[in-house]
């Protein structure tokens, strides 16, 4: 066997791998969770739809965009192959089952794992392809009068079918004419199920982190006893609180205005 | 101590041989001394099974106290028992209280294979040992006992991770029957301290690769191994290995030693 092969295929290689990918994911949560805030600008979406626009066509952004897709991929590839591993180490298990300490979401990680791998599926097939793909997905137009600084917005219906974005300035009037992602999240969100969903598999997120992030860093060998502390309180506060109580409150303001447009 | 005695119930894990089923059965321990430990338990119930002319009850024990590592057994839910630093063979009847139903089970894992009831075999740690956990010594004269300076805090963390008996409660505990705290421990040992250096790198990728091919399960730092074991061997033991395996792996070509099978 190569050596390259037997580093990688090793059980210690094969934690370096979930690790490495993992810590990865948790960076690209910051970015997510930084952009998604633009959903909390009350201006009909023109903040956020240019930020989905930018996300989509700028290139760098868009090679580490596959990075991230792969890194999914690989690390739930290779959750699996080490949770059926483990199992297999195990194959008759105890009568009375194991009291000792742990916590919960330490030894609930592959079922953690699997039910954000389902919700990366239906979050990614609503919102990043249809992006993508969704010929039906309308354009808004937004007028700024450079002068007051008021922004107007109405539907844009693109000549030709190629169209992707533009930006023009005519008469003092900035004029920015793009994809129309925002509308499609107020209608994802104004479904009751759909926002419970969302909010469990953001619980999902804490308790994978709560554990994940340190024990990411116990894989790679950095503990220490003046910096694991404070590993420990990015990933219990930042990754395991914040991220997905923000996360979490979108649907929740979403569906919120949508019950207020109703009445 | 006739007053305050104990009666028991044990549910224990009989099993003729690797090859057959096993299956639980339960047994009366009767008139049992709280100051007895669990071993002597056991030995009073084997007493009136082998009276009976039943087949005794087949656990391991040697020193019975609690250094040499042999005993095991997991009991209600804890390998050692519920008491936390303490083998089984220093568990006292005392811990339990009269009247109740004791489970008895054996360690499970692949790695571990039942010999008999709650004996399993322990030989792969031997093999994982062979692989490299050693300091390879020529012969020759007696070297001065202070002749090389030990920093205090180096030789007290390796002494705590010499404190391992290899007993497999941290196999035994792991939800993944991870050897890890035990290899990671006996990597540590010699490790850490001036005779080990020499081979440290080449030991670190051994002893993981026989470790590998024993079946055992792989880490996911759940923390249980460091709560059961007996001798309390810490967790930052694995991220020490970790290290210094993807130090010899990775950083360090000249110290790659690549495995033949």
């Amino acid at each position: 066997m190569s050596e390259f092969k037997q580093t990688f295929n090793s059980s210690l290689g094969k934690k370096l791998i979930m690790a490495l990918t993992g810590l990865f994911l948790c960076t690209f949560l910051i970015v997510h969770v930084g952009g998604n805030l633009l959903l909390f600008n009350n201006d009909n979406g023109f903040s956020f739809n240019v930020y989905a626009n930018f996300l989509t066509h700028f290139p760098p952004i868009e090679v580490i965009a596959y990075l991230l897709y792969l890194s999914i991929l690989v690390h739930a590839l290779y959750g699996l192959i080490l949770t059926v591993k483990n199992r297999k180490a195990r194959p008759v298990g105890y009568a009375v089952a194991t009291k000792s300490d742990a916590s919960w979401s330490s030894k609930n990680m592959g079922l953690l794992g699997s039910i954000l791998f389902l919700f990366i599926v239906i979050h990614m097939g609503d919102f990043w392809y249809r992006y993508h793909n969704d010929k039906n997905m309308g354009f808004k137009e937004y007028r700024t009068d450079l002068a007051t600084g008021v922004t107007t917005v109405a539907d844009y219906t693109p000549a030709n079918a190629e169209f992707s974005h533009s930006v023009a300035t005519e008469n003092n009037v900035e004029i920015v004419r793009v994809k129309d992602l925002h509308t499609r999240v107020a209608t994802s969100f104004s479904n009751i199920i759909y926002v419970l969903f969302y909010v469990i598999a953001m619980g999902a997120v804490a308790f994978h982190l709560l554990h994940g992030f340190q024990s990411a860093f116990r894989t790679l060998g950095w503990v220490h006893r003046k910096y694991t502390p404070i590993v420990y309180f990015i990933g219990t506060w930042l990754f395991a609180v914040i991220i997905p109580l923000a996360f979490a409150a979108m649907p929740v303001y979403y569906y919120y205005l949508s019950t207020q447009g109703a009445h | 101590m006739s007053n305050g005695n104990m009666n028991l119930t044990l549910k224990v894990w009989r099993q003729k041989n690797a090859q057959t089923a096993g299956k639980f059965v339960s047994y009366k321990a009767e008139n049992i001394s709280p100051d007895m430990s669990f071993l002597e338990m056991l030995d009073v119930v084997n007493e009136s099974l082998t009276h009976k002319g039943d087949e005794p009850i087949n656990f391991d024990h040697d020193c019975r106290e609690g250094i040499c590592g042999m005993c095991s057994l997991y009991i209600n839910g804890h390998p050692h028992g519920p008491k936390r630093g303490v083998t089984t063979c220093q568990l006292h009847m005392r811990t339990f209280h009269d009247g109740e139903t004791i489970t008895i089970e054996p360690w499970r894992a692949e790695a571990f294979p039942i010999v008999k009831d709650l004996a399993v075999d322990r030989s792969a740690f031997d093999r994982i040992q062979q692989a490299g956990g050693y300091v390879s010594v020529n012969t020759g004269g007696v070297p001065d006992g202070n002749a090389i300076p030990i920093p205090k805090v180096i030789a007290d963390e390796a002494f705590n991770s010499a404190t391992c008996i290899g007993c497999g409660a941290c196999v035994a505990a792991c939800k993944n029957a991870s050897a890890m705290l035990f290899v990671s421990a006996k990597i540590t040992q010699l490790g850490l301290l001036p005779q080990g250096q020499p081979e440290r790198y080449r030991r670190v990728q051994s002893m993981v690769a026989q470790m590998d091919e024993e079946g055992f399960g792989n880490c996911t730092n759940t923390g249980a191994c460091e709560a059961e074991c007996p001798k309390e061997i810490k967790l930052t033991n694995i991220a020490r290995m970790n290290n210094d395996y993807f130090s010899a792996k990775l950083f360090r070509q000249e110290e790659i030693h690549e495995q033949n099978h």
